[in-house]
């Protein structure tokens, strides 16, 4: 359960407003098609409780405030906000977007439930709850089936977190931040920017400033998680934008494996979407963090869809120590994200593991930065692009073999994979290499799905859409095996889903 | 089951099919011999629902469907199976996965519940036999890293599977030696039945030595210009193609009246 907000509701919008909207635009026969591919795209007509559009000093206050927050926070978020607008937009990624107007948006929506925050989850407001249901994840069920401890973030609140007293045996903390702030702010405050500091870059420090809330997970020394831990992200809210923090710190010798999955609900304008992950992990300690994003790409003209701009970095900063990132990247209209990795211990470890696929309109310009400080760190990348429609593909990775890093090895291999004429694969890789003993090597290749390919599976039964759908997982497949078995298969299906109408 | 009606067809405006007519009744197999060239695997091909085949003449009906309006899928549900010359690979995607799909999508279409991954199982170890095919081979990349030979082997044991009404077969006995040969050929055999039709493909006349067609026709330049029973293989392979060519090329009406002749 997310801390009690006990400030006074500052302003809460007519929601009956924003639902009726949403109806209407959902009767339209386009729309309607559309919700066929985009399954995930229902809005739940729920109490909203809203910050007033716009940025500023107030607003980052009032943030703060709502969450009850220690002095030092609010302190870290202000310095964030000061340095922010000293900051402009990046413009190196090769993707191209409508201005953002930061003022309009809203950098705070939370479901207003009768009584402060829900204490179990029968307290939880149960059109929540299925909008849970909706997405496949009945938290109680699902959780207990497959052994997964689930911490839900709805817009900016985390709502329920499933399995705490369970890990809480094994001295395992998983909980939302807000609720880690209070109960934990010494970790907090020690590991809270030592990844991505508050000036990393532009997106990153607005986060710094205005994070609302996301998950937080400490595994304590030798420990290994007992479960997989999850987190579902979705933003509901209109004109909101969702600036989630994730903390992930694994103690020495200790490993977990954490997936996050995301989905919005269809909306005509663009959403703003700016997360901050930190991941660390200390000496013999292994995190494995997978990814499966289907934010809303927006119709197949491009309009409406999240801005997908998110700061991911994990440290290993101990020797032996291993980060494993696996995304899954279907949605969003516009993708600008690169989970990197820091190998600052000697022998560490790190591994990156995508699938993008670009549809109709949708750009993504994603990958990964391994940076090798310690001495015999080695990296793997394994990125496979597919794009169909008029979608864009940017492969951007960054390999950089610092002077200590005797002995270092990086393998990247880089797949494209085309559908159809209109669309658009690109790799741009940086290699920097400064010590002489290491190793690094680049492969990639682009491939079209093949007229031979599509009608063998068709003469042997399988619908145009179901070859493709077939042999784009068989292209995936080496990134997809990385997943935790339960979620490989959404994984599996979400990218057929996210192809139809590719061809044809 | 299949008839062909004065069939013509194009590809990139070049005449291929020049006026192919042809009636295959349930249980027959009907081998089509001819050299490169003459329109074999167009035939295959236009059967199949392929693209980029034009049909600018004549008819096709499979089980009283006019067959050239199916989409190649729906062919395949309705019972149409063509085993490739050249097996397609598809990396990623293990065999069994893929042929399990297929199956359940024809079991689907034809108003079928799927198959349980038990029930498939069970029914893929009892085909394999039949084309003595390695079971790790089933757990692989469909043809990926397959020999000639395994390649044509899964075609078939695929074939076993799927079970359909029509097979046609285009130049199976490419690139296989002859223990290979008889292994495939065992296989196709054990396959004939009733209510299963046949179309062998073949350049050469040895496949037809292991797979003994009720009627054999000879395709020349888009025609077939003669047509007869299993010892018409033999005399070709004897003679080779190049008297047939002789008469081929006194027209299309005088192959006619020749096949006529033949037939008689």
């Amino acid at each position: 359960m997310s801390n009690s907000s006990t400030a006074a509701v500052l302003n809460t919008t007519d929601q009956a407003d924003a639902a009726s909207r949403e109806t209407s635009a959902q009767e339209a026969p386009i729309e309607e098609a559309l919700s066929r591919t985009y399954e995930a795209g229902f809005v739940t007509d729920i109490a909203q409780e809203y910050a007033p559009a716009g940025l500023n000093e107030d607003i980052v206050r009032f943030i703060s405030a709502k969450k009850n927050e220690p002095e030092w926070l609010l302190e870290w978020r202000l310095k964030a906000y000061r340095h922010w607008l000293k900051l402009s937009e990046p413009t190196w990624a090769k993707v191209s977007y409508e201005p953002i107007d930061y003022q309009a948006i809203h950098y705070y929506a939370a479901p207003k439930s009768p009584e402060n925050a829900p204490k179990s989850l029968d307290e939880v407001d149960p059109k929540l709850l299925e909008t849970y249901e909706k997405l496949g994840i009945p938290l109680h069920e699902r959780a207990a089936l497959a052994g997964v401890a689930v911490d839900a973030v709805f817009d900016s609140v985390s709502v329920h977190t499933s399995f705490r007293d369970k890990l809480a045996e094994v001295g395992v903390l998983f909980c939302s931040f807000s609720e880690a702030v209070q109960e934990h702010p010494e970790l907090v405050q020690k590991y809270l920017g030592s990844v991505v500091p508050y000036t990393d870059n532009f997106f990153a420090t607005l986060n710094s400033a205005v994070f609302s809330d996301g998950s937080f997970v400490y595994i304590p020394p030798g420990v290994r998680c007992p479960m997989e831990l999850s987190t579902y992200f979705r933003i509901n809210a209109a004109k909101s934008g969702q600036f989630e923090r994730t903390l992930v710190i694994a103690d020495e010798g200790s490993y977990v494996s954490y997936l996050e999955g995301c989905t919005a609900p269809m909306r005509d304008e663009n959403q703003l979407h700016a997360a901050v992950v930190e991941l660390v992990a200390l000496k013999d300690a292994e995190i494995k963090y997978s990814t499966v994003q289907n934010w809303y790409p927006g119709d197949e003209h491009g309009k409406g869809g999240i801005y997908n701009f998110v700061t991911k970095r994990g440290l290993c900063g101990g020797d032996r120590a291993k980060i494993s990132w696996t995304q899954v990247e279907t949605g969003s209209a516009v993708t600008w994200k690169y989970p990197s990795c820091v190998l600052k211990g000697d022998d560490s470890v790190g591994e990156f593991y995508s699938v993008a696929l670009s549809n109709h309109r949708q750009q993504a310009d994603t990958g990964t930065k391994m940076i090798h400080l310690g001495k015999r760190t080695r990296s793997t990348i394994v990125s496979k692009g597919i794009s169909a429609g008029r979608g864009q593909q940017t492969y951007r990775g960054q390999v950089s073999i610092r002077k200590g890093a005797k002995g270092a090895r990086n393998h990247t291999q880089c797949d494209s994979l085309l559908i159809g004429g209109e669309c658009g694969a690109h790799t741009v890789p940086y290699v920097d290499v400064r010590n002489r003993s290491a190793k690094v090597e680049h492969e990639a290749t682009t491939s079209r799905i093949g007229e031979d390919q599509l009608f063998y599976c068709r003469q042997r039964g399988l619908s145009e859409e179901d070859a493709v759908s077939l042999i784009v997982n068989g292209f995936a497949k080496e990134v997809l095996k990385e997943l935790p078995m339960e979620f490989a298969v959404e994984a599996q299906k979400l990218l057929g889903v996210s192809l139809e109408g590719a061809v044809g | 089951m299949l008839k062909v009606d004065n069939l013509h067809v194009e590809v990139d405006g070049t005449p291929i099919l020049k006026g192919i007519s042809l009636e295959i009744q349930p249980g027959e197999v009907h081998a089509i011999m001819g050299p490169n060239g003459s329109g074999k695997s167009t035939l295959s091909y236009i059967l199949s629902g392929r693209d980029g085949y034009t049909v600018t003449k004549g008819a096709i009906t499979f089980l009283g469907h006019d067959l050239l309006a199916m989409a190649p899928e729906e062919r395949a549900s309705a019972g149409v199976f063509l085993a490739f010359q050249y097996p397609v690979e598809i990396a990623g995607i293990s065999n069994v996965h893929f042929l399990r799909a297929a199956l359940n999508a024809n079991r689907t279409r034809n108003g079928h519940s799927a198959l349980s991954a038990a029930a498939f199982m069970k029914l893929a170890r009892e085909k394999a036999k039949l084309v003595e095919l390695d079971p790790e081979l089933m757990k692989r990349g469909v043809n990926v890293g397959f020999s000639g030979g395994e390649k044509k082997r899964n075609e078939i044991f695929q074939m076993a599977m799927l079970e359909p009404k029509l097979a046609i077969l285009d130049e199976t006995d490419s690139g296989l030696d002859i223990d290979a040969l008889k292994v495939v050929s065992a296989g196709v055999n054990a396959l004939r039945s009733p209510e299963r039709s046949m179309l062998v493909i073949t350049h050469y006349q040895r496949l037809l030595d292991h797979i003994v067609p009720d009627y054999v026709h000879v395709l020349l330049d888009g025609r077939i210009v003669r047509s007869g029973d299993a010892s018409l293989a033999q005399r070709l392979e004897d003679e080779g193609y190049a008297d047939l060519r002789a008469a081929s090329s006194m027209g299309a009406s005088q192959a006619e009246s020749l096949r006529a002749s033949v037939e008689r």
